[in-house]
């Protein structure tokens, strides 16, 4: 019999490397994941003709379990609930990848591989737990507050620390109660890391987890000498760190601290600001926006709460039929995973030539007549260029350079950071309170009278 | 079997900078269905955890890779799924907009 499953997994990974390719543009996106996805399944039938392959029926049952289930909830989940999404099938992937090295080192293999097997599993491990935790708390089921504690840290060091012995200890001496502890003990530190981290530094956290479960495949590809495991991990790998890096420096924090460091736990008292809220009426800020020529709009999560983004875009449909230019300020961590504010107002229908990333934005806010800020604080806070915030040194939206910045908003609350925001109190700053679906609503209605 | 390990690692190397390469391409705005693209490759464990299961010989490993490959299944087609609805949603956007 020929081994079809080797030039097959050959083929799968020429097209995942090809879906990556086509990701570098909107156009060809689409079409590169389909290929990737047909490889997929190809190899998936390849791998039942690998000789020797028993169980055939319970592997049918089991992937036919996962598969069912995977396809419901993905295609029910609404896209504000992205997030949590990818986060759990993250996990299922870390899941996977812990169980896959456990089996390894139930059947005896070397001290090499074994030693593989324990790294796979260790980080295969703390992506499940940790994942299933990120998806708790984005889910709401559990408090997006960071949860801590005193000795927190030496408890978390000292849990890994037992986690690399114990593990080494399966490998050197394998008692029969060591594998069992081992896995309790690494699951327990993805748990334990995930519990102090809040809700908006989730951005970092998805891509952490998301690199270390290819990195854990990568680790059984090479237990298992299969290359195609260990190009896919390593690619994976390879994207997840690179998100990681961008989303931490888009909060000027290092991936340590957010880690570690339980932002958002502790309320900074912030220097007092000078000066007072200025409340606007809709009917005021509808003129405004009305007769401006060039308005921006910086979304912020608050906005995808209120779920404003479809009245967002009738907004934006409205001022250009009145001839206004609008464009969309994008910061990297407005949503609470890479490029999650992009897909929102995608999916609310507003074309992506419209979106800008921070870079693009910033040297054009002195010519904007007006910038609505929906639903954002701490981005668009220009105490991070003052030194001594604790924001200090966060690259933020320059929205405050523009002529008039309306920021809409539900209440007096701080952001996430917990520091007093200094834009508000600006000469050119308004406040529009209230709820920001109408808020946007009383907007959309104000300026059709006009 | 020190060789294969070591062709193994020269081609995780090469898989890195490849990687690296390819990926700093994709632009912000494609950040989000990047990192579900990249949460249904490394669905490809689907295919370790059939191995662990399709070699399995005692009840022990059969239930954990009946497992694996259960949570393999999950990521994989759940990867692909959201993917796909994201990235329609931007060809979507493109076309409502003309």
């Amino acid at each position: 019999m020929i081994d079809v499953y080797d030039p097959v997994y050959l083929v799968t990974i020429l097209f995942f490397v090809l879906a990556l390719e086509r990701m570098s543009s909107p156009k060809t996106a689409r079409s590169g994941i389909v290929y990737a996805g047909a490889a997929m399944l190809v190899a998936t039938i390849a791998t039942f003709f690998i000789p020797g392959m028993g169980n055939l029926w319970l592997i049918v049952l089991a992937a036919g379990i996962g598969g069912l289930v995977g396809f419901y909830a993905a295609k029910k989940v609404a896209m504000t609930d992205m997030p949590q999404m990818v986060a759990i099938y993250n996990g299922m992937g870390g899941g996977a990848a812990g169980a896959i090295a456990a089996v390894e080192l139930l059947s005896n293999v070397g001290l090499t591989y074994g030693a593989l097997s324990v790294a796979g599993a260790v980080i295969g491990s703390v992506s499940f737990s940790g994942s299933v935790i990120a998806f708790l708390k984005l889910q709401g089921w559990m408090r997006q507050r960071p949860i801590t504690f005193p000795g927190q840290q030496p408890l978390n060091m000292t849990v890994l620390g037992a986690t690399l012995v114990v593990g080494a200890l399966t490998l050197v001496v394998a008692p029969s109660w060591a594998l069992p502890l081992f896995f309790v003990l690494a699951l327990g530190f993805g748990l334990l890391l995930t519990l102090p981290i809040g809700g908006a530094d989730m951005p970092v956290v998805i891509s952490l987890f998301n690199a270390l479960t290819g990195i854990a495949v990568a680790m059984d590809g090479f237990a298992l000498a299969n290359y195609a495991m260990i190009i896919a991990g390593i690619l994976v790998g390879a994207a997840g760190s690179m998100l990681t890096v961008l989303m931490a420096r888009a909060m000027n924090r290092s991936i340590g601290n957010v880690l570690f460091g339980a932002f958002g736990a502790v309320e900074e008292s912030g220097r007092p600001v000078e000066g007072a809220l200025k409340p606007i009426e809709a009917d005021d800020v509808a003129v405004m926006l009305a007769y401006a020529s060039k308005v921006v709009i910086a979304p912020g999560y608050g906005m995808a709460v209120a779920q404003a983004q479809h009245k967002v875009k009738e907004l934006s449909d409205l001022l250009e039929q009145k001839g206004v230019s609008v464009k969309f300020a994008i910061h990297p961590v407005a949503g609470r995973m890479p490029g999650h504010m992009n897909v929102l107002l995608a999916e609310a229908g507003i074309a992506y030539d419209k979106l800008f990333d921070r870079d693009e934005i910033n040297p054009e806010f002195p010519s904007a007549d007006v910038v609505l800020v929906i639903g954002a604080n701490d981005v668009v806070n220009p105490a991070a260029r003052r030194a001594g915030s604790p924001l200090q040194g966060m690259p933020i939206l320059d929205v405050d350079q523009a002529k008039n910045v309306i920021i809409l908003k539900r209440g007096q609350g701080k952001g996430f950071a917990g520091v007093e925001n200094e834009l508000f109190y600006k000469d050119n700053a308004r406040m529009l309170y209230g709820d920001a679906q109408e808020s946007v609503a009383r907007l959309v209605a104000a300026v059709k009278k006009l | 079997m020190t060789a294969d390990l070591y062709s193994a690692l020269f081609i995780a190397l090469l898989a890195a900078f490849l990687g690296y390469e390819v990926i700093s391409r994709v632009p912000v705005l494609l950040h989000t269905p990047l990192m579900s693209g990249s949460n249904f490759v490394h669905g490809i464990v689907l295919v370790g955890a059939m191995f662990a299961l399709g070699f399995a010989t005692n009840l022990v490993e059969q239930v954990i890779g009946f497992l694996a490959v259960v949570m393999g299944a999950m990521n994989v087609t759940g990867g692909y799924v959201v993917t796909e609805r994201i990235l329609e949603m931007f060809d979507r956007s493109k076309k409502g907009a003309k």
